[in-house]
């Protein structure tokens, strides 16, 4: 625990001293006006999204998973995505002259409404069990996909949106990211339920047996993983892994207490993130990889390592 | 019994789709050349329909998990991959040279191959449980998947309809040879697997009940991995990427029928299956002129359904 937290704080200090504009470590009391300038505008916004980004999809990952008692569910399991690949697609459609933040909006209340979408249909369910959640999630992710591809075929936009979901924290500038801090207060209030998640994971009799109102929980928990996961989509694009393996991993070692779980799995997701894109940045200097595909390649090495090692020590 | 009668319905219906399929739009000028046609297309649609609700029945059987499709295993992605990148580095052309018997011999090969390679390397040790093989399928299946979506990103958009084409599963045109070689390799798995449907409702009630029921639970599994790879495979070589035709399939037939025995789940999945996409393919064919993709259609109406089929269920309860 200590050691990851160590290991955040240097990797973000490379984080925002890394680049193709020189900007060294020691000059922080004497910089110029150019180099506050680009700490302003790329350096800083980068790696904050970074960072939120990293956090919050592990953390919708593992409160998706505790929620549904199935560890293979990911937070775009709930329809988020697809809705949000909708909303860019009639962005781009209606309104085609029009500003990224334009698009970003539209996209961002179709997602919204994708979600609550999902949480009526859930409402109308009378016996929710852990199956249907992602069972629905899945097929209205699929529905809503696809409406999508029917038209983006249409309009050969296929490339072009998949082009817009793609990771990328390179276009990342001042005025580009701001989405991202309505996911913060979500974030804080995913470490207040933490306690509640874990005993809602136990199941529904269970944790009704212990005074939980279980419906009211898994509802803010899946709103808590629509609003991250969203704007996480929105303002960066789809990152694999995060959601899926990282959860995963933690509670191998950590085991299914959330309190417990909750912030290694957030500085995991972040340190994992920030690493990749310093790996990716620096790689071919001055030109930069994308995230996704750093995040792809070297996590599948890293966490296929994990998994192999994991199993020595118990054999 | 209703589940009996609900096969038979459901029996008549594939039928019916059938029948409609081979003679709408048939007239005496044409029906030299169109019948043989849709005749091949239609086996076609039989086969890939029952390899991949037959393969996803199984693979949730196995893992006790009902929103996987046995793309968690990473085979689609392979597949994918292996067309972007071959697009990719020596262009579209060498596809149509090297010709669809090629590429489906290699592209089943490499995928059996690779998925033979993973379970051997998976149940050597008897420690391995089959949440890390899923695990470890995801973590292979997500590394393709970047490597594939970053080479499209790159890729000139001309070369890049030649990849869209096959991103998207179509019966349109589809290779005689190929299709007898993929009815050969899959009847003689699906008659293999037939036999041990009685092993998989016990399997259903999970890994302990199963042992002490007298399965050999891990050599069991193994087996029916290995065919898992070999039907998907097939099918995905045969006509593109379609597992998630298995989830909806598989869960409107579990919602329909009702059971948990697989002598009445596996011919009920196929059934759904084929009646799925023959219904899918006349819409996309007759009526949108395959204007869109017969995933499209099958997604859009296969998920509308199941959603109402969830919600009826709640109301009547």
């Amino acid at each position: 625990m200590k050691r990851l937290i160590l290991i955040l704080v240097f990797l973000s200090i490379l984080s925002i001293f890394i680049g193709v504009k020189d900007i060294s470590f020691w000059d922080i009391f004497n910089l110029s006006q150019d180099q506050i300038q680009v700490l302003i505008l790329s350096r800083i916004p980068r790696f904050i999204s970074i960072v939120v980004a990293g956090a919050g999809l592990s953390i919708c990952g593992l409160i998706m998973q505790r929620i549904t008692q199935n560890r293979f569910v990911s937070p775009t399991t709930a329809g988020t995505m697809d809705s949000a690949k909708l909303g860019i697609l009639i962005s781009i459609i209606i309104f085609p002259g029009s500003s990224t933040l334009t698009k970003m909006t539209t996209s961002f209340i179709f997602a919204l409404a994708g979600s609550f979408l999902f949480l009526g249909i859930l409402r109308r369910i009378k016996y929710r069990n852990t199956v249907i959640i992602p069972l629905i999630g899945l097929m209205l992710g699929s529905v809503l996909d696809s409406i999508t591809t029917f038209f983006a075929y249409r309009y050969d936009l296929i490339q072009n949106i998949s082009a817009w979901l793609q990771g990328d924290f390179s276009m990342i500038i001042k005025g580009r990211y701001e989405l991202l801090y309505i996911s913060i207060p979500f974030v804080v209030l995913a470490f207040l339920y933490a306690n509640k998640f874990t005993v809602a994971g136990m199941g529904k009799d269970f944790s009704v047996s212990l005074g939980l109102n279980y419906n009211q929980v898994v509802t803010i928990g899946l709103v808590i993983v629509a609003l991250i996961s969203s704007t996480v989509i929105i303002t960066v694009g789809r990152i694999p892994f995060l959601g899926l393996i990282i959860p995963n991993l933690v509670s191998m070692y950590r085991g299914d207490n959330l309190k417990k779980s909750l912030l290694s799995t957030a500085i995991l997701g972040a340190v994992f993130l920030l690493f990749c894109d310093i790996l990716g940045r620096v790689i071919i200097y001055p030109y930069e990889v994308p995230i996704g595909l750093t995040v792809g390649v070297l996590g599948s090495f890293i966490f296929l390592f994990l998994l192999a090692r994991r199993r020595s020590y118990e054999g | 019994m209703k589940v009996k009668s609900r096969l038979l319905f459901l029996s008549i219906l594939l039928i019916i789709l059938a029948a409609l399929y081979l003679i709408w739009g048939l007239n005496p000028n044409n029906w030299n050349y169109a019948l043989p046609r849709r005749m091949m297309k239609l086996i076609s649609i039989f086969l890939v329909g029952s390899c991949i609700a037959f393969s996803t029945t199984v693979f949730q059987t196995i893992t006790n998990n009902r929103i996987l499709t046995p793309s968690v295993l990473g085979l689609d992605s392979l597949y994918m991959f292996i067309q972007t990148f071959v697009v990719f580095i020596f262009g579209s052309t060498l596809l149509i040279e090297l010709g669809s018997h090629f590429n489906f011999i290699a592209s089943v090969g490499l995928m059996v191959v690779f998925s033979i390679l993973l379970f051997k390397f998976f149940f050597s040790k008897d420690k391995n449980t089959i949440f890390s093989l899923l695990l470890f399928g995801v973590i292979l299946g997500t590394f393709f998947q970047s490597l594939t979506s970053f080479m499209q990103v790159l890729m000139d958009p001309n070369e890049f309809l030649v990849v869209q084409n096959r991103m998207f599963a179509s019966f349109n045109n589809i290779n005689e040879d190929i299709l007898y070689m993929a009815i050969l390799g899959a009847v003689a798995t699906l008659i293999y697997i037939l036999k041990y449907t009685r092993e998989l409702d016990v399997i259903s009630l999970g890994r302990d009940s199963a042992i002490n029921l007298g399965v050999k639970y891990t050599s069991f599994v193994k087996r029916m991995f290995i065919v898992i790879a070999i039907l998907v495979s097939v099918s995905t070589a045969l006509v593109g990427p379609i597992t998630f035709l298995g989830l909806i399939v598989v869960n409107i037939n579990r919602q329909i029928l009702n059971t948990y025995k697989h002598k009445y789940l596996i011919p009920g999945s196929m059934l759904i299956g084929s009646i799925m996409l023959i219904g899918g393919q006349l819409i996309a064919e007759r009526i949108m002129h395959f204007k869109t993709p017969i995933s499209v259609i099958i997604n859009f109406i296969g998920g509308v359904y199941f959603i109402y089929l969830i919600l009826k269920e709640g109301r009547l309860s």
